[in-house]
């Protein structure tokens, strides 16, 4: 049975890289004593697969691993057993069903990715940005070079920035008010405790993919402020596929046990 | 956000892997450093994924851990590019868990898993602002960070914060100036050394202040618990020294000055002040099921060189190879029980969720239990898809039966380690391996679906010839025929049998400790006579070669069997920028003949020069349980070719049988063919009787004029 398994990433595992990740859910799976299924063949793995890797630096609300389970368990009770054997700053959220047809494979339902963006200590721009940066996405064009190992194209990335917020509430955006979250669950239990100073929505997935910092870096370029890699701490809020018009969270694909 | 890191964010995502500087792995042990009256920095020095993969530091961190009074936290080698950063910004060098600077600390433990680190030592201290020195720890509380290593030292010179490499008075232990010395703990952690380098501590014997000789589970509790009552009474650094000097197994540099014949040779080596003994006595645990092991070991989330559960089946190996120090200094072989095995293999597993379970030791095949043990591991294993790993295993029907169990056939090779290449020098070494096993072992595993094969051999040797170093190719040629001679059909593709041979470094406490070596010219010399021979083979195709560096091994040769004026060498390679040694990257050999020259060490003093019998050696004021006679008496056999049997065959008296334990006192059931029964007396000496004169005499080698053995 395939289980989506949903989870925060905070504090000193935002250092930890999607590898090491992967190598360290797989432990956290031993010990929590959750039998999963391996795969047939000469060298046998355990059978799971990651929504969105998360790049090394940010923080996340909304982790998502689909694991199979030999030996089904209650969500309730895989979410219990795992939280007993988690790092710190690693917190299972839920736990659910998903049927083989809404299996992620790799990026394929993934359609958007919330962030929220906080200014690191001595990278602040000064008073007035917000109003000057709403009027940046005012256009309908953006066109920004983006670069991947092998290619350079010009993108127009304002479509694809679907919503912004310059004062974010902490308490919406962080996920504590999604229904979703296992009773008890503390999504707070992050390195932030002061809302943050952008909200961001941005088409994600192996298609159309865009990066906070690809944003943040335009807007920087085009107003003349400074910008450096170590500018904002940055947290993933949520991770979306799309249903019709709508786009859920990828946890609601599934159904609790 | 909160601030919880020793580095920012921006040092952290620029450098590589900010894993290794986070302290927040699988089990860690946080303490709370006001909570507890000693802080213990254990330290490992080089790059975090090789120390993680020590077994001793897990062992002794869990170990000092259970105490409620001490917190032990990890220190590694920052890499290159953090190194220079915390230089650049002066940043201390921090402990782990709590993110504090070292230097806070009250002890700094640093293990010697080998020579070539003793270069990224200095970088410990500096990085921390320890003075490098011992004997400027007893006046200065710290330095500047990374003032060790000035970048300008025409600027540098005199300031008065510095870590002090200026001082060749302090630096050859010379001239110390005991008195108004610093209260003990107002200044430096104390810095101690331990592992397999302290058995001759010499060369970096001016940057310790103490060594602790042999296994860790022993006497720390004894030097934990008068480093308390010191501290309450309120004692000087020195008074502590000098008390912790009483502790078996405790040597302090500062206490014993050498003294040299004009040619250079050690003449006397002598404690300076009374109740410090002449001879240092290497601690052994005993009872092995009685000694602590980790429950909780750390689970790292970089990819560690040894990421695995590591269960260490027993200490000590019977086998008594002339060339090995591990053989001769963790005497005698200790064996843990099978149901002790079997229940910390379980609870590590589970408190780990590791994959993989390694059994470790010097010779595995020698483990009384081994077939049980690894029918339980299979069996607890195998469902959970729990690989088993078995290095060290000598290649006989069971254990290949065994390896097709538990690893994959065709993706394995096998590995022998014959260490020489013709019977006549594996009779020198006393490897008691002969052509005709190694060909029947590598047989059955072909015929059992291996095709790759792995050598191992050391050049260089004592006695070793031009037909020797040719036998290595000719081994690997019958072990290639071996494989062709199975019927075409029955075979996959061709094999594989790859050489690697090593420049032999003699080790002290090892009967080769009197051998000369050679210089770097002649060791790739012998390398290339292997190399043209290998291409002379039939099957040459089937066989590759490759060679260690030659540099690295002369330098290695320099620190196993330096003295104390090694020391100013190393302090000056360590300032002109070495570090890293034994990485080839960082390696530079012309750094190092720089520096030898500028401090007058002559390297063929050290590693080329054949060592009369009774030479007073460095390290000769260490009892390391095996008597001096013996390794004389080895040595002389191995000239002739003699061999020597196992510790299970026969008793050879090499002095650990006074431990009263182990392998010397053979449990009744493992009596049988071939195997004597020796009756424990209570002396506590064992049955064995000592050569004439034994471990008492040998004390008299501590000093050639007789003025040794007594205090000053």
């Amino acid at each position: 049975m395939r289980f989506r398994i949903r989870y925060s990433k905070q504090g000193l595992m935002k250092f930890i890289g999607h590898l090491d990740m992967m190598r360290y859910f797989q432990k956290a799976l031993r010990q929590a004593g959750v039998e999963v299924s391996f795969t047939e063949g000469m060298s046998p793995h355990m059978s799971m697969s990651y929504a969105f890797p998360l790049g090394v630096g940010m923080t996340s609300d909304s982790e998502y691993v689909d694991v199979d389970l030999d030996i089904p368990l209650s969500s309730r009770e895989l979410v219990g057993r795992l939280n007993r054997a988690a790092a710190e700053g690693v917190h299972f959220l839920d736990a659910r069903v998903v049927e083989p047809g809404k299996a992620n494979k790799g990026m394929n339902l993934v359609r958007r990715a919330d962030y929220t963006l906080y200014f690191r200590e001595g990278y602040e721009w000064e008073d007035g940005w917000k109003e000057d940066f709403a009027g940046w996405l005012d256009q309908e064009s953006i066109m920004v070079l983006k670069k991947s190992k092998k290619t350079e194209k010009e993108v127009n990335i304002r479509p694809l920035i679907y919503a912004f917020d310059l004062n974010p509430d902490m308490r919406c955006v962080r996920g504590i008010c999604d229904e979703t979250a296992e009773e008890g669950a503390d999504p707070t239990a992050s390195d932030y405790d002061a809302p943050g100073d952008l909200f961001l929505a941005l088409s994600a997935g192996s298609e159309n993919n865009i990066r906070p910092e690809l944003v943040m870096e335009a807007y920087a370029s085009a107003s003349g402020r400074a910008f450096s890699p170590y500018s904002f701490q940055i947290n993933r809020d949520e991770v979306y596929t799309k249903s019709g018009d709508h786009f859920i969270p990828l946890i609601k694909l599934g159904k609790q046990l | 956000m909160k601030k919880r890191l020793a580095l920012s964010d921006e040092i952290l995502l620029s450098v590589d892997k900010p894993e290794r500087y986070l302290g927040n792995e699988g089990n860690v042990i946080k303490k709370d450093p006001s909570s507890v009256d000693i802080r213990f920095a254990i330290c490992f020095p080089d790059v975090y994924e090789i120390g993680m993969s020590h077994l001793g530091i897990q062992i002794l961190y869990e170990m000092f851990n259970r105490r409620p009074d001490l917190a032990c936290e990890r220190v590694y080698s920052p890499w290159v590019d953090l190194d220079s950063l915390m230089r650049e910004k002066e940043i201390p060098l921090f402990a782990l868990e709590s993110q504090r600077p070292v230097r806070e600390f009250d002890f700094l433990g640093i293990t010697l898993q080998y020579e070539l680190c003793y270069t990224n030592i200095l970088q410990i201290l500096d990085l921390s602002g320890i003075p490098l020195y011992a004997s400027q720890r007893l006046h200065q509380k710290s330095c500047r960070p990374g003032s060790g290593r000035p970048d300008q030292p025409a600027v540098e010179k005199n300031a008065p914060e510095q870590g002090g490499l200026q001082d060749p008075q302090a630096a050859s232990g010379e001239n110390v100036d005991y008195s108004d010395s610093l209260l003990l703990g107002e200044g430096a952690p104390i810095v101690i050394g331990g592992g397999p380098c302290a058995y001759n501590p010499e060369p970096i014997a001016d940057f310790f202040d103490i060594f602790y000789i042999g296994e860790g589970e022993t006497v720390y509790d004894m030097l934990f618990d008068l480093y308390k009552s010191c501290r309450q009474e309120g004692v000087t650094r020195i008074e502590f020294l000098r008390r912790a000097a009483g502790i078996e197994g405790i040597y302090v540099p500062l206490l014993y000055r050498p003294e040299y014949y004009e040619d250079g040779r050690l003449k006397s080596f002598t404690p300076l002040m009374e109740g410090v003994p002449a001879r240092v006595k290497k601690q052994v645990m005993m009872d092995m099921d009685d000694a602590p092991y980790m429950d909780l070991p750390l689970v790292p989330f970089l990819r560690v060189t040894q990421d695995r559960v590591c269960l260490e089946v027993q200490r000590g190996c019977i086998r008594g190879c002339r060339f090995c120090q591990a053989g001769m200094i963790y005497r005698p072989t200790r064996v843990r029980s099978l149901e002790k095995l079997k229940k910390q293999a379980d609870i590590m597993l589970s408190s780990t969720g590791q994959d993989e379970i390694s059994l470790s030791s010097l010779s595995t095949s020698d483990y009384p239990y081994l077939p049980e043990l690894v029918d339980y591991l299979i069996s607890r294993c195998g469902p959970e898809h729990i690989n088993i790993s078995l290095p060290s295993l000598r290649i006989d029907a069971f254990s290949l039966d065994v390896m097709s169990k538990v690893q994959d056939v065709r993706k394995s090779s096998l590995t022998f380690a014959p260490e020489a290449g013709s019977q006549r020098l594996r009779d020198v070494i006393n490897k008691g391996l002969t052509e005709e096993d190694i060909l029947r072992g590598a047989g059955d595993a072909f015929r059992g679906g291996w095709n790759k094969v792995k050598l191992y051999f050391m050049l260089g040797q004592p006695t070793e010839t031009e037909e020797d170093r040719k036998a290595i190719a000719h081994l690997a040629e019958k072990i290639a025929e071996t494989y062709y001679e199975i019927p075409k059909d029955q075979r996959i593709g061709k094999c594989t049998i790859t050489i690697s041979t090593s420049f032999f470094v003699p080790k002290p406490f090892t009967p080769f400790q009197w051998a000369p070596m050679f210089t770097p010219g002649d060791y790739l010399g012998f390398a290339s006579t292997v190399n043209r021979e290998v291409k002379e083979m039939l099957n040459h195709k089937s066989i590759r070669y490759n060679w260690h560096e030659a540099y690295v091994t002369v330098l290695e040769g320099l620190f196993a069997r330096g003295d104390r004026r090694v020391s100013s060498c190393i302090a000056a390679a360590y300032r002109s920028g070495a570090l890293f040694d034994a990485w080839t990257e960082y390696w530079d050999w012309n750094r190092w003949l720089k520096a030898m020259e500028e401090t007058g060490i002559d390297l063929f003093f050290y590693t080329r020069r054949t060592r009369k019998e009774d030479e007073l050696f460095p390290w000769d004021f260490i009892d390391a349980g095996v008597s001096r006679n013996f390794l004389l008496k080895e040595w002389q056999r191995a000239l002739e070719g003699q061999v020597t049997p196992n510790c299970r065959q026969k008793c050879s008296c090499c002095g650990a049988a006074r431990y009263g334990g182990g392998v010397c006192v053979i449990p009744k059931e493992c009596i049988g063919d071939g195997i004597p029964a020796v009756q424990k007396d209570n002396t506590g000496e064992g049955a064995c009787r000592m050569p004439e004169g034994g471990a008492e005499e040998s004390v008299r080698t501590v000093s050639e004029d007789g003025t040794g053995g007594t205090a000053l």
